[in-house]
């Protein structure tokens, strides 16, 4: 629902993202406190976690073209991730290339693989689909536990720092600024992405994919794009991922990991840009109050046993998705979608849908 | 030649038992076009139950069969009813994840009631080896392969000439003309899962008791989904000769591959085979190719 008294006269502000001078302040005034504030204010653990969910948003922003807006489901996200940072790792640190050709690069070789893995979309679809971006997990990670000395095994890969002439980025707050900006721009992307011809036609692809393609769309062309998208983002978090993470190893890259963020599209809300980052955040931190609360129930429930401090995040993840599926399907953005509503209609709302 | 035979009867050994996982996939799939996700996290905590029934509270071997059936048939009811059945007629998104975070929600249960390592069956089943070509096999393995035969025997057998058998078959082909026959359609979704579970359990408790209860069980399961993918999803004997295929297939690839690439091959052939499977022939060997209408 609109604010009051704004009205669409001309095509462009229909589809336009920001509709009035009060947003583009509020917009403005976020970004410049999220940029100057945030890293000197928030204490190092608390950084550690901004940055650890700018860079899930990235990765499930991509799901989120491809499962939300495009129909097709993807379990292999985190193998995406791990093509992204395995070639950042081998381009950053191996060649000693500087980190701001090797981002977009990991982007695009995940992106080619991810096209490779989107090749049965041509023929199949839902369950089967899910099938083979499972397959693609398990092959990958595969692959990079049998890389020998290219990916280094099962052993942990050392990144060295990125570097900007003689500015390091070390420390978390330095970091923040490289994932802040590529997450920040990557959002934007996704969200003119979605408005555009190409949007469209992925929203076409998901409702109805023989319809669509009697309507002179080229579905499989379509799909393939999502396919290339999702995993171009994948490989993006992946990179950054690397570089944040600063040694990175197959494990990071489980199949859990896609699963949730599955899950963080599921709870976000499917379909939806703002509903991708309320997802990730309200995934990200179950999993860290989880394994804050973990051990403690651990103490203090000892009937649980020890299994419980590293069950608790996994069971409640999975409780959340059930949840959330079965009583509130559009997820956590539609909340968001009520009570502004229910605000730009109090006090004179005659009815609160 | 004698290692090759070796190969392919191991591989058929283990794949009877991949088999019988992938025919619960296939009878879940079939009455409600649910595929289930969870099908690793079922197989393990089956084996899991099993175990802690036998050796924890000792009790004999013929009634843990009792209790381990009735209690798969209470659980596989129980899903249907409390998680499924709200969704039905959702999209298929909404019901391959709902079974993900049924899959997450049993494997932290799983951690949380059976933590650590170690666990064996004790032996309840006959020990010894024979001979079969030149090969020696372990009896165990032999008899948990006739186990998978005569169940497999036994659901065409209900699935055919039963009556129940013939209204899961009539549910599969048609809800509402099932419907309209007097077959309680929901009834049938969750006899369904009722059987898948306990053909779960079964097939993680002969996997466990020659490989040992741990978590990695759920792995097992999840290598039933090359095989139901194999054989077609909507195929009982599909999926089991699917679960032989894959048995025989990565034995063979494991076999001949592991010394050029260094190991692990076992582990990716069967989703390399199912990654081919779905590019070349999406719908298996036995599946329907469905006509699409709008």
């Amino acid at each position: 629902m609109r604010p009051c008294g704004v009205f669409d006269t001309r095509y462009e502000l229909d589809i336009a993202i920001i509709r009035t001078p009060l947003h583009w302040f509020l917009l403005c005034a976020f970004l410049a406190l999220f940029f100057t504030v945030v890293p000197v204010v928030v204490p190092e653990y608390w950084l550690h976690i901004i940055n650890l969910i700018g860079i899930s948003i990235i990765a499930v922003l991509g799901l989120s073209i491809l499962t939300g807006y495009c129909g097709q489901i993807s379990l292999g996200q985190s193998a995406f991730m791990a093509v992204g940072a395995y070639v950042t790792a081998i381009l950053g640190t191996t060649l000693n290339i500087p980190f701001w050709i090797c981002i977009p690069v990991s982007g695009l070789c995940s992106g080619v693989i991810g096209l490779l893995f989107g090749l049965p979309s041509l023929r199949v679809r839902g369950f089967y689909l899910a099938m083979s971006t499972l397959a693609a997990q398990y092959i990958i990670i595969w692959i990079i536990i049998h890389g020998g000395q290219v990916t280094q095994g099962i052993h942990a890969f050392l990144i060295s720092p990125p570097t900007l002439g003689n500015f390091a980025f070390t420390t978390e707050n330095r970091i923040f600024y490289i994932i802040m900006v590529c997450a920040a721009a990557l959002i934007y992307f996704s969200q003119n992405l979605i408005r555009s011809r190409v949007g469209r036609a992925f929203i076409a692809v998901r409702d109805n994919d023989l319809a669509a393609g009697i309507l002179g769309i080229n579905v499989f062309y379509y799909k393939l794009v999502a396919f290339f998208l999702s995993a171009f983002y994948a490989g993006i978090a992946g990179s950054l991922w690397c570089f944040f993470q600063q040694a990175i190893s197959y494990e990071q890259f489980h199949l859990m990991q896609s699963i949730w963020y599955l899950g963080m599209i599921i709870v976000g809300g499917m379909g939806s840009t703002l509903g991708a980052i309320f997802g990730t955040v309200f995934l990200t931190m179950i999993d860290v109050l989880t394994r804050y609360f973990g051990p403690l129930a651990g103490q203090y429930f000892p009937f649980l046993g020890a299994g419980i401090s590293s069950a608790l995040g996994q069971g409640l993840f999975g409780i959340t998705i059930m949840v959330f599926l079965i009583f509130e399907p559009r997820g956590l953005v539609h909340w968001w979608e009520n009570i502004k509503t229910f605000f730009r209609l109090w006090p004179l709302a005659y009815r609160i849908s | 030649m004698n290692t090759f035979l070796e190969y392919l009867l191991s591989g058929l050994l283990s794949g009877a038992i991949y088999g019988i996982i992938a025919i619960g996939i296939v009878v879940i799939y079939k009455s409600s076009s649910i595929f289930n996700f969870a099908h690793g996290e079922l197989t393990a905590i089956g084996c899991f139950f099993v175990w802690s029934l036998l050796v924890e509270f000792q009790i004999p071997f013929v009634f843990v069969i009792l209790i381990a059936i009735s209690m798969s048939f209470a659980m596989g009811f129980l899903i249907e009813k409390v998680i499924l059945r709200p969704l039905i007629g959702q999209p298929i998104l909404t019901s391959i994840m709902v079974t993900i975070g049924l899959s997450q929600f049993l494997a932290a249960l799983i951690l949380v009631i059976w933590p650590g390592t170690g666990r064996v069956f004790p032996h309840f089943l006959p020990t010894g080896e024979v001979n079969l070509f030149g090969i020696v096999i372990a009896v165990n393995d032999v008899f948990a392969f006739s186990v998978c035969v005569a169940i497999l025997l036994l659901f065409t057998f209900l699935f055919k000439y039963t009556r129940i058998g013939v209204a899961m078959r009539a549910t599969a082909e048609d809800h509402q003309l099932a419907q309209a026959d007097g077959i309680e359609v929901t009834k049938i979704f969750a006899l369904c899962w009722g059987i898948a579970i306990i053909m779960a359990s079964i097939g993680g408790v002969l996997v466990g008791y020659s490989h040992g209860v741990s978590f990695w069980l759920a792995d097992v399961g999840i290598k039933a989904f090359p095989a139901v993918i194999f054989g077609g999803l909507e195929s009982i004997a599909g999926a089991f000769l699917g679960g032989l295929a894959v048995g025989v297939l990565e034995n063979l690839g494991g076999g001949y591959l592991d010394s050029y690439v260094g190991g692990g091959v076992k582990e990716i052939v069967p989703f390399g085979i199912m990654l081919l499977v779905l590019i070349f022939k999406p719908y298996g060997l036995f599946g329907y190719k469905r006509i699409e209408r709008i």
